[in-house]
Parts: C-alpha cells; structure tokens; sequence
C-alpha cells in the first residue's frame, strides 16, 4: 500500500477491464475483495516477524515474502476499487473498512502463532492459492488474468519454501515434529474455507471470469497429503470445517490486527509520507 | 504509426527511438548495473502528436517498492530531455521474466558483482507441478567475483525480493544471484 503523492500519472491497461452488468460487476468486488484481503491480511501477520525470526536469513525471506503479498493485495484491491467505480482505491479499501467487511478466510488472520503455525498456515494457503490463481490465469478478463499470472510466479517461490521448511521441521527433531504435527491439526479445521463457493462464484464461473474453486480440493489435498508424509507428519482427519471470514463473520483476531495496520490513516485521515 | 494533422505520417518507432535512448539511461534503482530497458521491464513507448509520452512498465515483483521510483526517474528523465507530459502506464501480461534480460546485460551483472539469473522455469499446460521437489536441481551459479562454480545458495529470499543469497565456498565470498522467474 502506498499513500505517498507520485508525480506520475497513472492509467490502467486499455480494454483490460470489460464492460459488466451489475449483478456481475458486484460478484467481482467481492471476489477481488476476497483475493486482496487474503493477501493483506496474511501479508501483514508474516510482517509481524520481521527482526523476531529464528535466523537472520527467515527473517529476510518472512519480510520478502509479506512484500509480495501486499504488492499482489494491492493490485487486486485496485482492481476491486476501480470496478466498483465509487471512488475507492486500494488504500480506502485496505485502510477504512472495518472488520465486518474483510472478505478474507479467517485462516489467514489467526496469530501467527510459532514459527511452526506460521509455516504450515502458510503451505496450507499457498498451495490452495497456486491452483486458484493458476485457474484465474485462464480468466476472461484480461487484468485479472494478468495480475494472477504475476502472482502465480511468487507463489511458487512461497509455496516451495514454506514446504522445504515443513519438510525440516516435521523430520527434524522431537520438538520441531510436534509443534508442526500440533500446528497442522489446529489449522486443519480453517482450511475447508478455501474452496467454499457460494453466489459470487456461481455468477463469475458461469462467465468465465474466476476457476470453480471445489474442483480445486482433489489437487491442493494431494499436495499438501505429499509434503505432510514426507515430513513424516499426519494427515489431520476431516470434520467440522470453521467458516464465516468470506461473508464477513471474523474471528476476533482480525479486529486487532486491523487496529495496527489502520491506524495511522484512521487518526491522522489522508496522511502521506 | 501517427498522423500529423497536416496530413504527412511518420512511424510512431522513429518517433520513439530517442525516448528509448534516454530510459536506457535510467538505471534501477536497486541494480544500478542495468537500465530499466536492458532489465526488459520498459514494454512500449508510444509518443503522440502532441509530443505526450506514454510508457508501459511491468513489474518485476507486484511487491517491488523499486516502482514508484522507476516511475518517478523515467518522468524526471523524459523530462529533462525535453518531454515534458508523461504518463507511466503500468502493464501486467505479459508477466515480466528474467528472461528477458539480454545477453550484454547479463554481462553487465556479473561485472557488478550480481550472479546473472539461469533460464526461467516454465510450466506448460496441463503438467502437474511438483511444488515441494525433493531435490532441487538448481543450475551451477558460478562466483562473480572468482568464478568458481563451488558455490551455494543460503537463502532463497535476498536483500531485494528478485535477488537470492549465495556463499562461495572458494574464494569464501557472499553474493547475490539473481533469481530466474
């Protein structure tokens, strides 16, 4: 995000955002809200590291990682702002919205927890994120698929370093292995949320605009059953799935999360620097 | 190509060649070894009868703080060189990739001390992606400074987001490789 003033006038890519009817161009603010407010939220608990991770080189990875996130929030909450059309950009969007209108899984705003909740939160997520934005590559509409191939790049990089590190600490020591086999069964129940479809992805799918996303389980699941086994950890059994975060019923954690990420803009409106 | 409102046409790529020019004078910020063409990032530049500049930039990275600068340069550069009104347009696809820096350039980088980025992996379609391998079958990155290939890599994420932390074991030298993407 980015509140500075910039000399440079700015426009988006000619034709790359299609002319919609409405009850279309409102299903896509939410989806783009929720593919920004996964990244932002997310972003910001791996920034939260920054100068406490274990080692100086995670430390630096964690932050670099956040910033990928933020720039990929940014471009999405952009997009949502201008299809929207009500003068939003992605710093109101980011900055002046309160809890109930986050549109992001609640996985992604637990605490960060250790460094094992961290690491597997965010295997979990990436892998569920590289074959949604892999989808939406293919998407008929030419921003969105821009931005999602962009992503889809840095997500690689996330995913395969979250995974080298679940591979480390699950077949590394006794302590390491519990943390991550605790972690992986106190998260598991976040994770059904990612391929939860309802209304707004009824309409954008049958446009040809966004990836059904329960096709998309068979593949993460099979993902995910790899690295977990070749870290010598379980797979955590199936049940009650927690859900609430994309219709805006939060945990309490995002509440708090948001309050330090708003509030410079919040008490000073309009700063810059 | 661009009508003049007298009637004569001219290409709009003879008409944008000097402007080409003066942004391969502009080097990024965070690798100050290359301009922000030879990194491939410049994607089109289109100028208007009016003299009004146009340039579509792609990002490395949708997190690089580097953009806002980059912009800021091209403008002030332009500027200087007698194209007042510029306008940055950001482009997204295609997705910017290592590449497309060129040959010179990756000469370029090593004599800066930065490891040039080896070819970028591609998934083609259809093919399953092994995200997590086992083992990863990187490239033999060869030192900037000594050359020797008895290298390795420390840390995939490096002071910059496009940049990853190498060590080489021979002449016991830290350095920055480029990663490919």
């Amino acid at each position: 995000m980015a509140s500075t003033a910039h000399p440079a006038k700015r426009k988006g890519e000619p034709g790359a955002v299609p002319a919609l009817d409405p009850a279309l161009r409102a299903a896509l603010v939410q989806y783009l809200l929720r593919l920004g407010d996964d990244r932002l939220v997310l972003g910001h608990r791996l920034s939260e590291w920054c100068g406490h991770a274990p080692i100086l080189e995670e430390d630096i990875a964690l932050a670099n990682i956040a910033l990928d996130l933020i720039g990929e929030a940014t471009l999405f909450l952009r997009l949502a702002g201008e299809t929207e059309g009500a003068g939003r950009d992605e710093d109101a969007l980011a900055y002046l919205r309160e809890a109930i209108d986050y549109r992001n899984v609640l996985l992604v705003e637990l605490p960060r927890g250790d460094f094992a909740v961290t690491i597997v939160r965010h295997f979990l997520f990436g892998v569920a994120a590289y074959y949604q934005l892999e989808g939406l590559t293919r998407s008929t509409h030419p921003a969105l698929a821009g931005i999602a191939a962009k992503a889809l790049k840095e997500t690689r990089y996330h995913v395969r370093h979250a995974g080298e590190w679940l591979l480390k600490l699950g077949d590394g020591t006794a302590e390491s292995h519990g943390r991550a086999q605790a972690a992986l069964d106190d998260l598991w129940r976040y994770t059904g949320e990612m391929f939860l479809t309802d209304a707004v992805d009824e309409i954008l799918v049958g446009a040809g605009l966004v990836p059904d996303l329960a096709p998309l389980e068979a593949p993460w699941r099979a993902q995910v059953t790899d690295v977990v086994r070749r870290a010598t950890l379980r797979v955590p059994e199936s049940g009650y799935m927690q859900r609430g975060g994309r219709v805006g019923r939060h945990t309490e954690h995002l509440g708090h999360l948001l309050a330090e990420m708003q509030i410079l803009q919040r008490s000073n409106p309009g700063a810059t620097w | 190509m661009v009508t003049r409102p007298g009637g004569d046409v001219v290409t709009a790529a003879g008409t944008a060649e000097p402007i080409w020019g003066v942004l391969d004078q502009v080097m990024d910020p965070e690798v100050p070894a290359l301009s922000v063409v030879e990194l491939g990032i410049v994607r089109d530049v289109e100028v208007d009868d009016e003299g009004r500049v146009t340039v579509a930039v792609t990002p490395t990275y949708s997190g690089c703080p580097a953009m806002r600068v980059i912009e800021r340069d091209i403008v002030a550069a332009l500027g200087a060189a007698g194209w007042p009104e510029v306008t940055v347009r950001t482009v997204f696809s295609p997705a910017w990739t290592t590449d497309w820096i060129g040959e010179a350039a990756r000469a370029k980088l090593a004599a800066y001390g930065i490891a040039p980025p080896p070819p970028a992996d591609v998934i083609r379609d259809g093919e399953s992606p092994d995200l997590v391998p086992l083992r990863r079958r990187e490239p033999r990155v060869r030192c900037p400074y000594c050359g020797s290939s008895a290298t390795t890599e420390r840390s995939e994420f490096g002071p910059t987001v496009c940049k990853a932390v190498m060590f080489c074991e021979h002449c016991r030298q830290p350095f920055e490789r480029f990663k490919a993407i």
